[in-house]
């Protein structure tokens, strides 16, 4: 039995002043492994509170997630995470960065040099392996962040808008890279994102969840991430169908927004 | 008076020079970056300005210079000193029923310390007759005109004219080279012109400071050589700092890992860290007295929060992405403490150790000011009891230099192993 089961997942906060947020109520996905998964959603919606239960960092107050037949219980090296920014290590070196989950394990060196040295050529850093990681560039430091997660071969990569804080080129760069490494590593891949092109892009199923309190409002099963491995993404969004899709999941999104600041200025 | 020409001369050396280099010899910036300047905020615009920097310290010594007559410099750039040598005035003694009468005081202003030998001087006619006197540079000296008069002021007579101007009891005089003031008692008071240099009991000229260095070096001071005060004095402050670190640092992660730590701790470095350490001092030498164990106990004290807020803050700063990437690479709470954490908080924690050996120095200084057998601070203070301003001025020197390079090395030390501080 393998894949990820999200089973019927609620989450509360409880405020200081004695009141309290659902963050999320009553979510639920199965995930098959291998798929590719992009959420997407307005803010306050829920999403990363979502991927971090899923990534074991807080546990959720009702539900339970159960992976490839066990129960998850808090964070495990089976779950990676990508995040947006500022988790890698700046005073390790880009070598030592992709290699911290195998040192972790207690991995001889040997084979480590190994793992860390072919996903440096899959990422293409071969050429920055002792540089700083405050050396490179954005983007360049994702890729560190894409292989370190990699290097300890999880069985479901969590990203938390990993590509959020990248330019517009670049960031179609790394989401032709995120293709290419799910097909390769044939990883089921959990996505958040802010942009609805990149959810298209990357989703091969997609979530958009709703706020107040954070729920799935839509699945979609799209064709789109299939295309885009090893194709150029710029023709993919040629699609009939991804205009469309775009145009609709953009609208749904829109009248989510639209209602909070309109219940916003209610309670003003 | 002197002080005002000081601050011409420092104000048109700052003016000139900047008009000379900026806009002759380094014909300006004329590019976009020269208007940055109004940005404010963009500090980055303004840099140091290396050809001031070292005019700016050039003029420090050639004021100094100035100022005390330096033998470094050529003696038409020296400010007006004190008169030198043989002066004289005349005074005119009256007694009622007499025709007034003048007679000659022959004043030699000489050196301190130079004791010249007085001319026996003829008494001259009528009933007051000459006086002679010696009176140090800077010195003024009162002038017992009448002590050897024929008819002194027993017999009611007073002095009402000096250089035949006239003068009453409070009054001064000018007179060649100098004033004369008559006191409340009716005697004469000359005041050699002192010129705009500075004496040097208040500013020695910087050879004097050079060789009184040279001699303390060679003969050292008070039982001990000057590498043994300056040496004492960092021994402290190393071992102080080392125990404030050893303590500070572990209690700073505890804090900022542990809540009841948190909690236990919070109020009193809160309430420590705001009292300055000198503010310790007494309790410190009425506990363990004015040996080296009171002044590391207070060194302790003073780096001792410094280091702990520093662990605190370095730890409670870690962004908690990395803590969270590390547990889901399979790290465990140790490999976490030892792999992020630890690093992650070293640069905050550098950060207080050079704050730290700041505050120590300072502290080491004031505590042997206070009470010391030896240090820099001992040595400056008790110097200055017995008025040698020039090992003052040395001291100063010398702790400056030496609370500079501390402060350079723990820089150098910084960027040599944290290297990757302020890139997170």
């Amino acid at each position: 039995m393998t894949g990820l089961i999200i089973d019927n997942i609620s989450m509360r906060f409880d405020l200081p002043d004695g009141g309290h947020v659902q963050a999320l109520k009553n979510v639920s996905i199965d995930l098959k492994a291998g798929e590719l998964l992009s959420v997407l959603g307005p803010s306050g919606c829920g999403k990363t509170t979502l991927l971090n239960i899923v990534a074991g960092f807080l546990a959720p107050t009702d539900g339970k997630m159960i992976l490839n037949g066990h129960e998850i219980k808090g964070p495990d090296a089976e779950r990676g995470m990508v995040f947006q920014q500022g988790a890698l290590f700046e005073w390790m070196s880009v070598r030592e960065n992709v290699g911290f989950g195998p040192s972790m394990k207690g991995m001889p060196k040997n084979d480590k040099a190994e793992v860390v040295n072919h996903l440096l050529d899959v990422v293409g850093l071969q050429d920055f392996k002792e540089k700083a990681v405050y050396e490179l560039s954005g983007g360049m430091q994702q890729r560190v962040a894409l292989a370190r997660c990699l290097a300890n071969d999880p069985d479901v990569i969590l990203m938390d808008e990993p590509l959020g804080a990248l330019d517009a080129l670049t960031r179609e760069k790394m989401q032709s890279l995120v293709l290419k490494l799910w097909k390769e590593t044939g990883k089921t891949i959990i996505l958040i994102t802010h942009s609805v092109e990149e959810a298209l892009l990357l989703g091969e199923r997609l979530i958009v969840m709703a706020p107040r309190p954070g729920r799935i409002h839509k699945e979609y099963r799209l064709p789109f991430a299939e295309l885009g491995v090893n194709a150029d993404l710029r023709e993919v969004k040629k699609h009939p169908e991804f205009g469309p899709r775009r145009e609709e999941i953009l609208n749904m999104i829109w009248d989510m927004e639209e209602e909070i600041m309109g219940t916003k200025e209610d309670a003003a | 008076m002197t002080g005002l020409f000081f601050l011409i001369i420092y104000v048109s050396i700052f003016v000139v020079s900047a008009f000379v280099v900026t806009r002759l010899l380094q014909r300006g910036i004329h590019d976009y970056t020269s208007l940055k300047t109004v940005t404010f905020g963009d500090e980055s615009a303004v840099r140091p300005n290396r050809a001031a920097g070292i005019i700016s310290i050039l003029t420090i010594f050639v004021m100094w210079g100035i100022f005390t007559g330096s033998n470094l410099l050529p003696s038409f750039l020296h400010a007006p000193g004190p008169f030198v040598g043989t002066t004289s005035f005349t005074y005119t003694a009256q007694v009622e029923g007499q025709a007034p009468d003048d007679a000659t005081v022959t004043v030699v202003v000489h050196p301190r310390g130079e004791e010249p030998e007085l001319d026996e001087v003829a008494g001259g006619d009528g009933f007051a007759k000459d006086d002679t006197i010696a009176i140090a540079q800077w010195r003024t000296g009162l002038i017992n005109v009448q002590g050897n008069d024929e008819i002194s002021k027993k017999d009611g007579a007073r002095v009402v004219a000096i250089d035949g101007q006239k003068i009453a009891p409070g009054q001064t005089v000018q007179t060649a080279n100098g004033s004369v003031t008559l006191s409340d008692k009716g005697t004469p008071n000359f005041a050699p012109t002192k010129g705009w240099q500075m004496e040097p009991l208040y500013l020695p000229a910087p050879e004097g400071v050079w060789s009184r260095t040279l001699q303390i070096l060679d003969e050292g001071f008070r039982n001990f050589t000057l590498w043994e005060h300056l040496g004492y004095s960092l021994f402290r402050v190393v071992v102080g700092f080392l125990f404030g670190a050893i303590v500070g640092i572990p209690l700073g992660y505890a804090m900022g890992l542990s809540n009841w730590f948190r909690g236990w701790f919070d109020p009193i470095v809160e309430f420590m860290r705001p009292v300055p350490p000198l503010a310790l001092i007494p309790l410190v030498i009425i506990w363990a007295g004015i040996g080296e164990i009171g002044k590391i106990i207070l060194l302790f004290l003073a780096a001792l929060w410094i280091m702990a807020i520093a662990a605190r803050a370095g730890v409670s700063g870690v962004n908690i992405s990395k803590v969270h990437a590390a547990y889901s690479l399979g790290a465990s709470k140790w490999q976490i403490m030892r792999y992020v954490i630890v690093p992650n908080s070293l640069p905050e924690i550098f950060t207080g150790a050079r704050v730290a050996m700041g505050v120590c120095w300072g502290t080491v200084v004031a505590a042997e000011l206070v009470a010391a057998e030896q240090g820099a601070g001992m040595m400056i203070m008790t110097a200055s009891k017995f008025q040698l301003t020039d090992i003052v001025i040395m001291g100063i020197i010398l702790i400056g230099i030496i609370g500079f390079g501390i402060d350079m090395l723990m820089r150098y030390a910084e960027r040599f192993l944290v290297p990757w501080k302020g890139k997170g």
